[in-house]
């Protein structure tokens, strides 16, 4: 990295890493906070400064980091004049809001989390600005959505703060996927999503069918987020941030990302009728709305937000003019309107702030108790009128020149000056209600508070801009004119279209428009004043409300059509949702084999073997009689699935699959267990008592049964078909060769199937495991808060017979009965367990080149615990024997994944396998390979697993047993059978 | 014996697609099991039936697909198995939960009131 490319890049991490800081500091740390952003903010804004005999020089800094090279993906900054001049707005006019936001927030805030969000936000837009790739700009522009909100939402106990920042949220990054989508496409046309090779294709661009697509889309994003018509009315609704938010987002950041996005992508994109008329428009009409709102707005900020609205509209029709010196004219304007908008906002917040209230109609001859900020308010508020020797005037002049020319000769084309002057006179209007209605007149008479001077550091920033206003206004030639021509050298090229920057430049038909304006504006003013002092919004128009029609809009969207469709399309009921997902099977299982057959071309690969038929007929029964007797007797049930289980268990032995064999018949024992142990809590079987309404009901029972039997019959009837259609051709080639073929070689062992599971798809059984040890830590989880039904918690029948069996013989103890009849049991179970142990380590061990492995000797090892269980009853052997089945699974999870990490000490990538064989005296030569370590973690894992969920099955006996209602139990007797 | 195979599949999802569209918990967990029967068959048959072709290779060297079974499908269902008893297990102790607060056993928490 060059110093230059790291200057670069610390402009941009600079925000975001004082923006972690500062949420550190404590709630109440008021001056602390402050001045930590604010010095963040000065730091950026040094940096923007030092950057600049660069970016002068016409020269275009660069920083880029290749992200995903192969999608033309990078981390890429740039910084030209244009994007300078944005950067040194946001963090200049950042630093001075920082400073104001100190004395301006309330020390019952939490300011902290203010200036995290607020030096977060500069980040996200002086990364807009800076975004040499525009996917990246798309990502810190949905940031900068995202951050608003959180600011406009500062005040969250607010519900106003609330729907202001939601209803910002919504349109601004709504607009922000548009803004994606069509990115996505100008990345598409152009092959690159490189904002300079953007830049240098627009012909390629222009002539393309997709352009007017992604022309679309990218002005929903920048017209979404410069509030232009007609999605303006968030805006309004966004002034319940506090003001220093408002007088930073709406003057020179947030608000302005939009026509930033504009002018940067125009020498790409403009120069084409649908610019014309699209941009041109949409910017024409909310100039004009937004100054005529603004004019009946009683809410001193909401004036202020509606003449954003215009200003944004005019800068925006100046794009959309569609020449070099609109360009000029709205690269003006943004700096322009940025200084006095900011100051005006910091000037109603200090109103709002001395006086209580923003109300204009209660406000009045404030001149006399402020006259500090009342000069810099009316200064600031004369500069947004367009008077002379400000600003403002400067480049409303530029703007009423460029009106003049003609650009496509339409009717609205001759009529542009005619319009933008009445416009501007409803402007002037709303700058002297601004100025006069609050600063002048009698003194006010019920203000909240008396109102006095802010302490001179809250008004220092809006006096700094002030100043600004005034230096620029006055001899632009020798002030701003360097900086624009650096930024316009950016945007337009080596060749700059002539424009005079002066205060003066003799009596022009612009001139007289601004004249003609200024006299207008009085009148209106005059001639509204009394329809002012009573009423809010303009006549007419004050019903329709943007926010009104939105929110109906929101809510019939995303409450009443979802509510809708549940109740159409939505059930909570299993039986219905499982019998669509079947039936969607079935119909996407037939429709290939409707639309091109099944097709028979082979014939069986097998000769028939009457004793597999035999062994599957056995099979069959056991499936259709589990089915039947699942309803009526579920232990003869179980019994049955486990013959079914055993035949596929004998199945795979038969079709050469003696690994998958182990496990199902392990399988199998262990869910056996499982479920008989659950059976205790299920109730008795639901019957209906005699006399019921049988007749209503059977009816439709037999129906729901009948097409149910319908369905299952389609469904094995399809799998048959579809399994023996598959059998009966020759196999496809697959990646299954390369399996067997390197299995030795490449992975050191014999057994195929496990030199797949622990070597080259490790993996996958990485991911599994991980699974297996997710459920069970969820089975221990929801059993840990489980109570039993009432009903299940007394003692089994046959129990409490046994024991009241030794009860009433007088000479036995409670319990003997049971402990006889399981004694030889007992003690078998008991003397198996060291040999069922050696048996899972033997699996284990010979599972790299012999059936066996992981798998089946963790499940095997389980089943050598749960016989304990079973054997000795639970209390006894937790107390003998500790397994902490939770650290079996660590230990086993942490063991796979540090054999697959030691492969990158390595420099190999993870879960390379690396084997040898070792020769050990005594022994012999034994194979060694760090897959069978990993097929130890398997092993520990599927342990501590099946351990656990069997034991949080067990144990809930012991619950129930200390159940208060349970008759002929006491502590003594908890043991478990 | 691809026949007898076929038919011994369907049969499973048959029974296991009833089990499961029927009302209690307790047939819902054993149609589950059986239908994993049947999906695991399913998957063996799909790398087709080989008899006496354990995947072992017998000697050290380059194996030859064509004398063995394919071991694919074989490590696919390996861990389906028992990845099918974790969810058994789970379902398992769903239902003993559900059936512990709402003191029924029907899959929808409540009996139907028809």
């Amino acid at each position: 990295m060059t110093s230059l490319e790291l200057l670069l890049f610390a402009l941009i991490a600079l925000p975001f890493l004082g923006s972690c800081l500062a949420v550190l500091f404590r709630v109440d740390a008021r001056d602390g906070a402050a001045y930590f952003a604010g010095l963040i903010a000065l730091t950026a804004l040094a940096l923007t400064i030092a950057t600049y005999p660069h970016v002068t020089s016409g020269e275009v800094l660069q920083y880029r980091y290749d992200w995903v090279p192969e999608l033309g993906l990078h981390f890429s900054l740039r910084m030209d004049g244009f994007a300078w001049i944005f950067a040194a707005l946001i963090t200049g006019i950042g630093f001075l809001v920082v400073l104001y936001a100190r004395y301006y927030m309330s020390s019952s805030d939490p300011v902290p989390r203010f200036f995290a969000f607020l030096l977060a936000f500069m980040g996200a837009m002086l990364g807009i600005v800076l975004s040499g790739n525009v996917i990246q700009l798309v990502f810190f522009w949905e940031l900068t959505s995202l951050f608003s909100f959180l600011l406009i939402g500062y005040w969250y106990q607010s519900a106003q703060a609330r729907d202001g920042a939601r209803m910002a949220l919504t349109i601004t990054s709504a607009g922000g996927l548009c803004l994606f989508a069509g990115v996505l496409i100008l990345g598409h046309i152009v092959g690159s999503y490189d904002l300079d090779r953007i830049l240098s294709s627009g012909a390629v661009i222009r002539s393309h069918p997709l352009y007017v697509p992604a022309l679309v889309l990218i002005l929903a994003g920048a017209f979404t987020k410069s509030a232009q018509f007609p999605f303006h009315f968030w805006l309004p609704q966004a002034m319940a941030a506090p003001t220093p938010v408002s007088a930073y987002l709406h003057s020179a950041t947030m608000v302005k990302a939009g026509v930033f996005l504009l002018v940067r992508l125009w020498p790409a994109m403009g120069g084409t009728n649908e610019w014309l008329w699209l941009v041109g428009s949409a910017g024409l009409i909310t100039f004009v709305l937004g100054a005529f709102f603004a004019v009946f707005q009683q809410d001193l900020k909401g004036l202020l937000a509606y003449s954003t609205i215009s200003h944004l509209g005019l800068i925006t029709l100046l794009t959309g003019l569609d020449t070099p010196l609109g360009q000029v004219a709205a690269i003006f304007h943004i700096m322009n309107h940025a200084t006095f908008k900011a100051s005006l906002f910091m000037a109603a917040g200090i109103i709002d702030h001395e006086t209580g209230t923003r109300d204009i109609r209660r406000l009045s001859g404030l001149r006399r108790f402020m006259p500090v900020t009342a000069a810099l308010a009316m200064v600031a508020a004369a500069a947004m009128a367009g008077v002379p020797l400000l600003n403002g005037f400067l480049s409303k002049e530029m703007f009423f020149a460029e009106t003049i020319e003609i650009h496509d000769n339409s009717l609205i084309d001759q009529a542009l000056p005619y319009i933008v002057t009445i416009a501007s006179m409803f402007t002037v209007a709303y700058s002297l209600r601004f100025i006069l209605d609050v600063f002048f007149g009698p003194a006010p008479t019920s203000l909240p508070r008396v109102p006095h001077e802010p302490p001179f550091l809250m008004r220092l920033p809006s006096g700094l801009l002030v100043l600004a206003c005034l230096i620029v206004g006055i001899v632009p030639a020798i002030t701003i004119a360097p900086l624009l021509t650096t930024a316009l050298h950016a945007v337009l090229g080596p060749v700059l279209p002539a424009y005079n920057l002066a205060a003066w430049h003799g009596f022009t038909p612009e001139l007289l428009m601004s004249s003609v304006a200024i006299a207008g504006g009085a009148a209106i003013y005059v001639m509204l004043r009394s329809y002012l002092s009573v009423n809010e919004g303009p006549p007419l128009l004050r019903h329709i409300k943007g926010q009104r029609i939105f929110e109906r809009i929101l809510i019939t969207l995303s409450w009443r059509l979802a509510r809708w469709l549940e109740r159409k399309l939505g059930t909570l009921r299993l039986q219905p949702q499982l019998q669509i997902l079947i039936c969607v099977a079935l119909v996407v299982g037939l429709a290939p084999i409707y639309m091109r057959g099944i097709g028979h071309d082979g014939s069986p690969r097998m000769t028939f073997d009457v004793v597999f038929a035999i062994i599957w007929a056995v099979g069959i029964s056991c499936a259709l009689a589990a089915a039947y007797q699942a309803k009526f007797h579920r232990l003869a049930a179980l019994i049955l699935v486990g013959g079914a289980g055993l035949v596929t268990c004998i199945s795979f032995v038969w079709l050469s699959a003696p690994d998958l064999a182990l496990t199902q018949l392990v399988v199998e024992t262990v869910t056996t267990v499982l479920l008989v142990l659950g059976l205790r809590w299920l109730p008795k079987r639901f019957e209906k008592e005699k006399g019921e309404s049988v007749d209503a009901t059977a009816g439709t029972l037999r129906w729901y049964r009948l097409r149910d039997l319908f369905v299952a019959a389609a469904a094995g009837g399809g799998m048959a078909a579809l399994a023996y259609a598959v059998m009966t051709r020759p196999p496809p080639d697959s990646i299954s060769s390369f399996f067997v073929e390197n299995a030795y070689t490449k992975g050191g062992g014999t057994n195929i199937v496990n030199v797949i599971l622990v070597d080259f798809r490790a993996f996958d059984t990485l991911g599994e495991i991980t699974v297996l040890g997710i459920v069970g830590l969820t089975v221990f989880a929801l059993l840990r808060r489980f109570r039993p039904a009432a009903d299940s918690i007394p003692m089994p029948e046959q129990q409490r017979a046994q024991d009241l069996f030794d009860h009433e013989s007088g000479t036995r103890q409670r319990g003997a009965t049971v402990k006889s009849a399981m004694a030889i049991p007992a003690l078998m179970m008991a003397a198996l367990f060291p040999l069922i142990i050696m048996t899972a380590l033997y699996l284990l061990l010979r599972g790299h080149d012999l059936p066996g492995g992981g798998f089946v000797a963790g499940v095997t090892m389980a089943a050598a615990f749960i016989l304990q269980y079973m054997a000795r009853g639970t209390i006894w052997v937790e107390s003998h024997l500790r397994v902490l089945p939770i650290r079996w699974m660590g230990a086993g999870l942490l063991a796979a994944a540090g054999v697959g990490a030691a492969a990158l000490l390595f420099g190999r990538p993870f879960l390379t396998s690396w084997f040898s064989y070792v020769d050990i005296p005594w022994i012999g030569r034994v194979p060694a390979a760090s897959a069978m370590l990993f097929d130890l973690g398997v092993f520990a894992l599927v342990v501590g697993a099946t351990v656990l969920m069997l034991i949080a099955i067990a144990h809930q006996s012991m619950r129930s047993h200390r159940a208060p209602r349970a008759p002929l139990t006491n502590e003594s007797n908890i043991e478990m059978r | 014996m691809e026949i007898v195979l076929a038919i011994g599949i369907g049969v499973l999802v048959s029974s296991g697609v009833w089990l499961i569209l029927r009302p209690r918990t307790f047939q819902v967990v054993i149609g589950l099991s059986l239908l994993s029967y049947a999906v695991n068959l399913f998957i063996i048959a799909m790398g087709r039936l080989k008899a006496e072709a354990a995947p072992i290779l017998s000697a050290g060297g380059v194996g030859d697909p064509g004398r063995y079974a394919d071991p694919l499908p074989q490590a696919l269902v390996l861990t389906a198995i028992v990845i099918s008893f974790a969810t058994t297990a789970l379902l398992l102790v769903v239902l003993i939960a559900s059936r512990g607060l709402t003191g029924t056993d029907h899959v929808d928490g409540r009996e139907l009131d028809r």
